[in-house]
């Protein structure tokens, strides 16, 4: 083979695999045009009058997800199934702001921590690698990490629109999460830079709850709903 | 840290019984079995592993870049030595040991998404590649095909015990063949640095009085150089950026060639030496400053 032919060989395969990076953007576009609406639609729990409806917000981004799933199933089909680190960083980030969403969701809902399974389940793509399009361990874990951010607000704000006991609910279950997190070693990447973010999350959430109890606020925190600041 | 009046107003518990420290305590309401906790613990786990896994196959990238560069180094010397073939049966020895190192890798790869690990392997196949087609061409005066690249790295169980001792305990015992895939674009910046190597070849070679080599090694880069101006910038932008020492190799061996034709026809062969040896100096001295 002369030297221009396996250049043009070469060409050809480079050029392939810009066209399949083009057509994954253009899903990843659509990804995150609805991961804005979803997020768009959760930030009015943070409004005074948003707590009431809870519930009806969940709902409503629920069906939402919906909207990803066939998203991303058309995402998967768009490259060969046993590549999906070769292309990983085009739908990353999309995917960690989805499980972030994902997991806001269900904390909502349940006040608890959604598992790895579960946001794959709610995102129609698997837990395990090997079974397909899946969710890579630290995107799930950064999704998580701006939860913890997320909920740090939401302390402040329920607050704000009188709710008392609700900071004190987040307070241990951000201090559960940061203790998870503990447990894990990170290495000196993105996962690790967001993880040193926690630590601002947790600080802030004890500030609330400390201005709560020297308040004693606290104290009328499980019937403390409706007042108003 | 500041926060130890704030949960002691709500949390009324003794701290007495928990002597790790003021952030531990605060902790004290997290169950360490609860469904979080354990989730957690196998997250750990599964990030260990991979890291672990990583590290393991930078290592043995490490190792395939040295190993490498010494079988470049090695074969720059054939063309002074007299004894070429044995130079040439010694690299091919080397070459060997990093094809092992490089079956180490195909297998910690096993049943893994290699692009996932990508990054850690990249730079000892680039340069495993620029070794192999440096040989390549000294051998043969050709390109070596990506696909003749990949043929080598498929290895069978055959050659299983010299490496058992080593990392391979872990091997699946159904399966006997490993193979590692060159990805184009590592044979494409291990070529675009193969043509560094050769125009080094190629001024020393003047210097050794061997007047045919440049020439064809300088049609040889043109060729190279050509098909990577065909590649222009559909390729990554590491592929780019090589593009631009590529020229510059090109233009020194262009501009050996030339003086070799002007001065040649008036500087006798066993002189010819000389003055190219001064150029020689010069090409390194600025290859340092670069």
């Amino acid at each position: 083979m002369s030297v221009s032919d396996m250049f043009i060989a070469l060409q050809g395969v480079l050029t392939a695999d810009q066209d399949i990076r083009e057509e994954i953007r253009k899903v990843v576009q659509t990804l995150e045009q609805t991961a804005r609406e979803i997020l768009t639609l959760l930030q009015g729990v943070h409004q005074g009058a948003g707590f009431q409806d809870i519930p009806k917000k969940c709902q409503k981004a629920r069906e939402h997800f919906g909207t990803v799933r066939t998203q991303l199933a058309s995402l998967k089909t768009k490259f060969p199934a046993d590549q999906y680190y070769r292309f990983h960083e085009h739908w990353r980030f999309v995917l960690q702001r989805l499980v972030f969403l994902a997991a806001f969701v269900v904390y909502l809902e349940t006040e608890t921590l959604v598992t790895r399974e579960a946001v794959a389940e709610i995102l129609g793509i698997e837990a395990d690698r090997e079974r397909g399009f899946h969710l890579d361990i630290e995107d799930y874990l950064s999704g998580v990490l701006t939860l913890a951010s997320e909920l740090a607000r939401l302390a402040v704000n329920s607050v704000t629109a009188g709710d008392y006991s609700r900071p004190l609910r987040i307070s241990t279950f951000i201090n559960e999460l940061d203790s998870g997190f503990r447990l894990l070693n990170l290495k000196n990447d993105s996962l690790r830079k967001r993880y040193d973010g926690l630590k601002y999350d947790v600080k802030k959430i004890e500030e609330v709850v400390y201005d709560l109890s020297i308040r004693g606020l606290n104290k009328e925190a499980t019937g403390g709903v409706g007042g108003e600041k | 840290m500041s926060s130890k009046e704030g949960s002691g107003g709500f949390r009324k518990r003794k701290h007495d019984n928990f002597p790790h420290g003021q952030r531990r305590e605060e902790k004290e309401n997290v169950n360490p079995s609860s469904a979080l906790m354990m989730s957690f613990k196998s997250f750990q786990l599964e990030l260990d592993t991979r890291h672990d896994k990583y590290e393991r196959l930078v290592k043995l990238s490490r190792d395939i870049t040295i190993e490498s560069k010494r079988t470049i180094f090695l074969l720059h010397r054939f063309t002074s030595a007299p004894n070429g073939e044995e130079i040439l049966n010694e690299s091919e020895a080397k070459l060997d040991a990093v094809r092992r190192k490089i079956k180490q890798v195909a297998q910690e790869l096993m049943g893994e998404d290699m692009y996932q690990f990508h990054r850690a392997i990249s730079p000892g196949l680039q340069e495993y590649v620029e070794a192999v087609s440096f040989q390549y061409f000294i051998k043969t005066r050709s390109l070596v095909s990506v696909e003749e690249i990949n043929k080598q790295l498929i290895f069978t169980v055959e050659d299983r015990e010299e490496i058992t001792n080593t990392t391979s305990s872990s091997q699946d015992k159904q399966t006997n063949t490993w193979s590692l895939k060159v990805t184009p674009v590592d044979y494409l910046l291990g070529v675009a640095d193969l043509t560094g190597e050769l125009m080094r070849l190629c001024i020393s070679s003047v210097g050794n009085g061997d007047i045919d080599t440049p020439f064809e090694l300088s049609q040889f880069l043109r060729q190279i150089y050509d098909g990577f101006t065909f590649i222009g910038n559909t390729g990554p932008y590491e592929v780019s950026k090589k593009l631009y020492t590529l020229k510059q190799s090109l233009a020194k061996v262009e501009n050996a060639c030339y003086t070799l034709k002007v001065r040649g026809s008036e500087i006798p062969k066993h002189m010819l030496a000389d003055v190219f040896s001064t150029k020689t100096e010069l090409i390194d001295q600025e290859e340092g400053l670069s």
